[in-house]
């Protein structure tokens, strides 16, 4: 699919129409800012299609569409005109963006995400004459434009960290500092993510996306609670960063890990701390490969569903009452925001946070929880317009077995819990790590 | 600030912008009521510095909103937004007579955001700043294209907007300084015209040996875009700055193969021999040598060149036969040639002939020759290369920078109005997307 201009030969000049007047502002934005998308010229009370078509690394194709009519003067204003039909429907200034899904005869299980944040996600917009479901790539536009979305701000740099035994890859803003730090943390899919980080990075935090989980058996062995805060210790000690102004954010697996940090370690005492999609159900004490060995045990509660995508989130319940076997959350002395979404068919975050609130009560340090939870909201909850999935590919690091995971949520309640979570974790990381800021400052 | 407590932090949205778009500048996590200098920098291609900075002071909750706040001070006060490039000027100690013109126009404007603390006017490169922050400000849209043109003996450069089109066309004329330069025609590209920037003045793009390019090659560049298949060959425009509206005005009244849709003229006149090859405007010109002034700094000032407009009609474009829209953007402080004058007399001439429903003039108080794309740094002064003689000497351009700068944006901005109801026939002018 050829999606620059597809330069068919006209006949030339005279009476051509001209085509109508297609704008997205900013043409490049971070993938955390909205958009403007207009159409103009078109003839009053015209039908037509607002298509966004997106050609993953991965090389796959992923689109997204609205049904419009324009307006008396021939305009669509995408943030204020209801579409009527589509990937999404109603007045969404970015559904193009979150309701992206792989084009028809894409290979099942896909998921978008960003490994080279040095470069842009590439976005095509397009306007088509008529409401059309299917078959954008044989029909002529009548207009194209082009955005750039991108996870890195001008002047910040990437560095890779390879110290201490400890893998990740920093990302420094620009200026003298002293800046605060992120340690950001993925889950149980392993590997080393960069585009949170990055994101971070980009509003004025050091941030350090942490690998922790390789294909690689052997290394798996050594990670135990030593290995993170080193990690924390790396980052606390970079010269630009601000040492008393570290905070932990963990997704799934991850949260358990910064749970841990922040109830047990002597030595990592971040300022705050943020859990998405995350569980204090964790065993204490016992190395990542120990970890594994259980949870394999566990993995038999786990059940397929109807499609045969795999169903984690019976595997911790019910919450155990056992105290070696969840992290005693209890000990936690720093601000701690919780983000989980209702519809989480991967991990028990729910339940898990419902007990952690008992916990907390209990030992009277509940005043520093905050709990952010969504309905109809999946396990998966990215920076804001990241396409949502219900399910995806994945490879499970304990036995390298290739199942689909099913992550849950709604396409529409997911990507509204989306770009409300960041918010909110940007303002709690900007409140405890730098001052209150006003509110013009939001995005 | 220090010890341990973490910097200000700034805020530049979007940070990645085309360089017509606004931003906003937001400083944060000061202590309240600090003076503050916010700078930005820039490195230019030429390996200079251009600076810029405005004294503030952080309101109680520690912030300064550049678009919201006064400056008390600096190269630019009171609330100006985009006050931090307009108001640019080369750092002190640089080599006299500098312009700021990005020739590589598939890469960014890099500004360079600081803040500072107390008010500063110089020394900004010996102190260490708060806070930093990176804007890049581009000319091109992502995925315009560029494409480079030597057919048909034409020197130039197309810019394509993305997708299929077919779009309105734009022939894209700069003054008497030549070479070629593409930002203008990078920014309408992406702005939706397939704009054609097209070099004119270098000897060596003439054929046959003589001085300058005859008027057939104009009529080729022309022919260029209303041939092109993405181009809606009967809605194509001239835009035409200082000698290049000669060019523009030449060519709508006189030549069988130039129509354009719609006109707009910077800067420019109409004073030139009638139905003459450039080398007969410059021969012209010439004979008017005498009347070059010099201010007192011994700056040229080339307006006089053209003056008296002559009432012989032979000495000037019959604007009377024009037949498309004509917009003429005027600095009443041109020192480099003398568009009020000429502005004035077109008027008088369509008039008289009829045709002044065609006419829009836009005249600016205060500004002067170099009408750019908004934002870009206000020069009186710069240096300039006499194409034949090969010399060098600093023109007097003219204007004030706070005009100066505010008619450029105001001047863009219908520009494009213009342009699009012309050549895309925008009916009713629906506001564009502001950020």
């Amino acid at each position: 699919m050829n999606v620059s201009a597809d330069v068919s030969l006209r006949r030339s000049a005279s009476s051509m129409a001209v085509c109508p007047v297609l704008s997205v502002q900013p043409t490049r934005a971070l993938v955390d800012e909205k958009f403007q998308i207009v159409v103009r010229n078109l003839h009053p009370k015209q039908e037509v299609t607002v298509h966004s078509l997106h050609h993953s690394e991965d090389k796959d194709y992923w689109e997204a569409f609205g049904h419009y009519i324009s307006d008396e003067n021939g305009t669509v204003t995408v943030m204020e005109d209801a579409s009527r039909g589509g990937t999404y429907t109603g007045t969404e200034p970015m559904g193009l963006l979150w309701s992206l899904r792989p084009i028809p005869g894409s290979r099942h299980g896909l998921r978008m995400r960003k490994k080279n944040v040095l470069s842009p996600m590439v976005v095509n917009i397009s306007v088509y004459k008529g409401h059309m479901n299917q078959g954008f790539s044989e029909e002529a536009a009548l207009a194209t434009v082009v955005t750039e979305r991108w996870y890195l701000a001008p002047g910040v740099q990437r560095v890779d960290i390879r110290e201490q035994g400890v893998k990740g890859t920093l990302f420094i803003p620009p200026g003298p500092g002293l800046f605060p730090a992120v340690l950001d943390m993925w889950g149980g899919g392993g590997g080393l993510v960069e585009y949170r980080a990055a994101l971070l990075a980009s509003h004025g935090f050091v941030a350090l996306a942490l690998q922790y989980l390789t294909p690689n058996k052997e290394r798996t062995l050594d990670i135990e609670t030593g290995y993170f805060e080193m990690a924390y210790h790396i980052l606390q000690s970079l010269p630009q960063v601000s040492s008393d102004r570290v905070a932990v954010l963990g997704l799934s697996f991850g949260a358990s890990v910064t749970l841990t940090l922040a109830a047990y370690s002597k030595t990592a005492k971040p300022r705050c701390c943020v859990c998405i999609s995350g569980s204090h159900v964790h065993p204490v004490n016992k190395t990542l490969f120990e970890f594994f060995q259980l949870m394999n045990q566990s993995l038999a509660k786990s059940r397929i569903d109807e499609n045969n995508h795999v169903i984690w989130r019976d595997v911790i319940l019910p919450i155990p009452t056992e105290p070696d076997l969840k992290v005693d959350v209890g000990k936690i002395k720093c601000p701690l925001l919780v983000v989980i979404a209702q519809d989480d068919q991967s991990w028990a975050t729910v339940e898990s946070t419902e007990d952690m609130e008992q916990i907390m009560e209990r030992s009277g340090n509940r005043h520093l929880l905050t709990v952010l939870s969504y309905p109809d909201a999946g396990h998966l909850i990215e920076p804001p317009y990241t396409p949502h999935i219900r399910f995806s590919n994945f490879i499970n690091q304990h036995n390298r077995e290739k199942v689909i995971m099913l992550w849950g949520g709604q396409t529409k309640p997911h990507a509204d819990a989306q770009e409300d979570a960041w918010e909110k974790i940007l303002l709690f990381l900007q409140k405890h790590l730098y001052q209150d800021i006003p509110p013009e400052a939001k995005l | 600030m220090a010890g341990k407590e973490p910097c200000p932090l700034i805020v530049v949205r979007p940070s990645r912008c085309i360089v017509d778009e606004k931003f906003l500048v937001l400083v944060q996590n000061l202590p309240p009521g600090l003076a503050v200098t916010v700078h930005a920098l820039i490195h230019s291609e030429d390996d200079d510095f251009w600076e810029a900075f405005g004294h503030y002071i952080s309101d109680d909750r520690g912030c300064v909103n550049v678009a919201k706040d006064a400056s008390i001070g600096g190269s630019y006060d009171g609330v100006e937004p985009m006050g931090l490039l307009w108001s640019m000027k080369p750092i002190p100690g640089s080599r006299p007579g500098l312009r700021l013109r990005k020739k590589e126009v598939h890469t960014p404007l890099v500004v360079n955001i600081s803040v500072y603390q107390g008010h500063m006017n110089e020394r900004f490169k010996d102190t260490r700043a708060l806070a930093c922050a990176v804007a890049e400000r581009w000319y091109m849209a992502p995925g315009v294209q560029r494409v480079g043109i030597t057919t048909n003996g034409l020197k130039g450069t197309l810019f394509l907007p993305p997708g299929a089109g077919p779009f309105p066309g734009l022939l894209d004329l700069w003054g008497g300084g030549g070479g070629l330069v593409e930002y203008r025609s990078a920014l309408l590209a992406s702005h939706g015209y397939v704009s054609l920037a097209l070099d004119y003045m270098t000897p060596k793009t003439s054929g046959n040996g003589t001085q300058h390019v005859g008027n057939d090659y104009f009529e080729a560049a022309f022919r260029l875009l209303q041939e092109h298949p993405q181009v809606c060959g009967d809605r194509i425009a001239m835009l035409g700055l200082s000698f290049g509206t000669s060019v523009a005005l030449g060519m709508a009244v006189y030549s069988p193969v130039i129509k354009p849709k719609c006109l707009v003229s910077v800067s420019g006149s109409h004073v030139m021999p009638v139905n003459g090859s450039l080398s007969d405007v410059f021969a012209e010109i010439k004979k008017n040598a005498h009347n070059t002034r010099h201010d007192e700094e011994n700056r040229i000032i080339w307006r006089d060149l053209l003056l008296p407009i002559p009432d012989d009609p032979s000495k000037k474009v019959d604007v009377g036969r024009i037949q498309c829209p004509v917009l003429l953007l005027v600095g009443e402080d041109d020192q480099n040639w003398p568009a009020s004058e000429s502005a004035e007399d077109m008027r008088q001439m369509m008039e008289k002939a009829g045709n002044s429903h065609l006419l829009t003039i836009a005249s600016y108080p205060g500004t002067g020759h170099l009408i750019e794309p908004p934002y870009s740094p206000h020069i009186r002064a710069s240096n300039f290369m006499v194409a034949q003689a090969r010399t060098k000497v600093i023109v007097l351009w003219g204007g004030q920078t706070v005009p100066h700068s505010k008619a450029q944006e105001d001047a863009w901005q219908k520009t494009l109005v213009f342009l699009e109801d012309h050549l895309y026939g925008t009916k009713h002018r629906c506001p564009r997307p502001q950020n």
